[in-house]
């Protein structure tokens, strides 16, 4: 693979997030720079309130950039109208954590999948729309005889699979997935990662995969960024993070995931103290500092750049400055 | 050997609906020695929570039915209690709970130290001439326990984070030193980062108390980091159970486990694939014959169909399936 011929599909730079709120200011997504080359995934790991999920749905644009680039293919998406964004919308999905509330409770699972393709004029017939939806429902792995049912009467994994025929329906190239596995049972869980996966490898699609967990991005990505306030601390490719993690912060959130192997139990667990401090207006310098054991003098006052350390792997961390 | 706390035997739960009943609970066997530390594993729907709480007796007082079984905790037996001495004697005195959300456990309008000393204060009152606990004192000492400064405890629960309202919920279930806290699902709700702080805290807490633990999870690691013995339940039934070797070291379990610990992504071990269980678990209102499992069993044989499995033991490791009872070995060298 050479890497440098490609464009890349999906390209963020310095993208900002502020919330104003009663004169103050939340930083939810604070200068974040990525590349998503296509047929690869980008996995977004961090805590709740890190910024994860605002930054997926600013880079599809339903929520508005404060400053920043994203392009999209090269082209530049920021500036362009909603008229022209439809256009782009339809090469761009998203799949949403909770099966259970992103789904309208009073369509059927064949409305809920042909939607997009009303709405984008795709299908010419009710005949080829019917075909298109049921060829959907076969690529995600729904029955047939679900066709006429209601989200309630499906469970949790088969709600999911309609939200994902749903992003598929009208062929995109990019799928934000946030947390789409998080509200599911392990079974069912590893169910619906090896059919995104599947689906990867078919239809050559690109994801950002946004989650919690450690060892489900792990699994899914080739590429991982670790968020902490709205603030990129570390993003390396996926085996060289975890084979060998360099800011305190990926360290303390690979040392929190229960091992389910008891030969680990002698390693007494070694938790981080203190809890995310408060988005709103933070103070300039490392955002972990607060909770971080290697604090120094030089970590608040400045922010600190992300510096790449070996080939792809960027950290931002006093520590790893020469 | 130590004492034993708890011990269930062929605990079965329906709730009634419409005019099949719902099978939550089919029979299990269950016992817990004082002090220790048991994991119930399943996934939604296997009946962990009913168990729990009909340990607790608070199951839908209409709905909630136990046709059979007997839960004998401390030589007594609860299912023959009256509800007030249930109310006396038994929960928050010697048993609590702990829910899995602690966003909706906590009364929003009251102080966590009120909420905290209501507990105290109700066991003082059934407390006939013998000695009282100082109110205000043990809610300082449970609230310093649980690493909340004491200070705090006239602030409602909305001034506090998810995983300092765990630590309040925590403090209220220890605040009348019971001999076993059933926690369920206490960490799921949580971060991970404070997932870990939490489990800390658990841990060291039981060992400085003594307090037995019933810990429901859905999570093979968390179960592998603090417990002591598993359980894993499947459709209202135990389908394996073990110490933490039988579970995690030894070579024989039943397919349901190996299905469970497939469909973990491994940290270590490079997998391209995941090897989930196919399928979904049966519905309790209309459960199948034979073996719960079969139809979902990549070794299912022709007398998993019709028939139950007896438990098959090697010393402390139980596995209810046919292909290690000498039923199912013998049937399967004859086909």
């Amino acid at each position: 693979m050479n890497k440098i011929e490609q464009t890349p599909l999906i390209e963020v730079r310095g993208l900002k997030k502020y919330f104003k709120k009663s004169g103050k200011t939340l930083h939810a997504v604070d200068d974040i720079n990525l590349s998503i080359m296509p047929g690869t995934t980008l996995g977004v790991v961090g805590e709740s309130g890190c910024g994860k999920s605002t930054l997926g749905r600013t880079i599809l644009r339903l929520i508005k950039p404060t400053e920043g680039q994203i392009l999209f293919e090269g082209e530049d998406i920021t500036k362009v109208s909603e008229a022209q964004m439809r256009k782009y919308r339809q090469s761009m999905q998203i799949i949403f954590q909770d099966p259970y509330s992103s789904l309208n409770p009073r369509k059927s699972v064949a409305e809920i999948i042909a939607t997009p393709l009303v709405v984008n004029h795709v299908c010419k017939n009710k005949a080829e729309l019917r075909k298109r939806v049921k060829e959907l429902m076969d690529t995600v792995g729904l029955a047939d005889r679900l066709y006429n049912s209601y989200p309630h009467e499906l469970d949790g994994g088969r709600r999911q699979r309609i939200c994902i025929a749903r992003a598929l329906a009208i062929n995109p190239k990019f799928i934000v997935c946030d947390e789409p596995v998080s509200a599911l049972d392990v079974s069912i869980q590893a169910q619906i990662l090896n059919l995104l996966m599947d689906l990867q490898d078919n239809m050559g699609l690109t994801y950002m995969f946004i989650t919690h967990d450690l060892s489900v991005v792990k699994h899914i990505s080739t590429e991982i960024m670790v968020m902490y306030m709205g603030n990129c601390v570390e993003k390396a490719p996926a085996k060289e993070l975890f084979e060998n993690p360099l800011h305190p912060y990926t360290k303390a959130l690979l040392s929190a995931i229960p091992i389910p192997d008891i030969s680990m139990r002698s390693k007494k667990i070694q938790p981080i103290r203190g809890e995310v401090a408060s988005p709103i207006d933070p103070a300039p310098g490392c955002r972990f500092a607060p909770r971080c054991d290697f604090c120094r003098q030089d970590c608040t006052g400045s922010s600190i750049p992300l510096v790449e350390v070996s080939e792809g792997h960027f950290v931002a961390c006093r520590l790893q400055e020469k | 050997m130590s004492e034993k706390l708890l011990d269930i035997k062929n605990l079965k739960v329906q709730y009634k609906s419409g005019n099949v009943p719902v099978c939550a609970v089919n029979g299990i066997d269950l016992s817990l020695n004082k002090g220790e530390t048991l994991g119930l594993v399943g996934e939604t729907g296997a009946g962990k929570t009913t168990t729990a709480l009909a340990i607790l007796r608070l199951l839908p007082e209409r709905t909630g039915l136990i046709p059979e079984g007997s839960i004998t905790f401390d030589g007594q037996n609860l299912l023959e209690m009256s509800e007030e001495d249930m109310r006396t004697l038994i929960r928050g005195e010697k048993i609590s709970m702990i829910f899995q959300d602690p966003m909706t456990s906590l009364n929003p309008v009251m102080t966590v130290g009120e909420q905290i000393a209501e507990a105290i204060e109700y066991h003082n009152s059934t407390r006939e001439g013998e000695e009282k606990i100082p109110v205000d004192e043990r809610v300082n000492e449970v609230l310093e326990m649980v690493g909340i400064p004491a200070s705090r405890k006239d602030e409602y629960p909305h001034q506090f984070s998810g995983g300092m309202k765990q630590r309040v919920v925590i403090a209220m279930a220890l605040a009348c030193e019971p001999e076993l806290l059933i926690a369920d699902e206490p960490t799921t709700a949580l971060d991970v980062t404070i997932q870990a702080q939490v489990l800390a805290m658990m841990s060291e807490l039981r060992d400085k108390l003594g307090t037995a633990m019933i810990l429901i999870t859905h999570d093979l690691g968390i179960v592998a980091s603090i417990c002591d013995k598993v359980a894993i339940m499947y459709a209202g039934k135990i389908i394996e159970a073990g110490s933490l070797e039988d579970i995690y070291v030894s070579k024989e379990h039943h397919p349901y486990t190996v299905g469970l610990f497939g469909a973990i992504p491994n940290l270590k071990v490079e997998t391209r694939r995941l090897s989930p269980i196919e399928g979904l678990m049966p519905d309790p209102s209309e459960l199948p014959s034979g073996c719960y499992f079969h139809d979902r069993c990549p070794h299912c044989m022709e007398i998993c169909k019709h028939e139950y499995p007896d438990v098959y033991t090697d010393g402390t490791h139980s596995i209810a399936c046919h292909l290690f009872t000498k039923k199912g070995v013998q049937e399967d060298k004859d086909e």
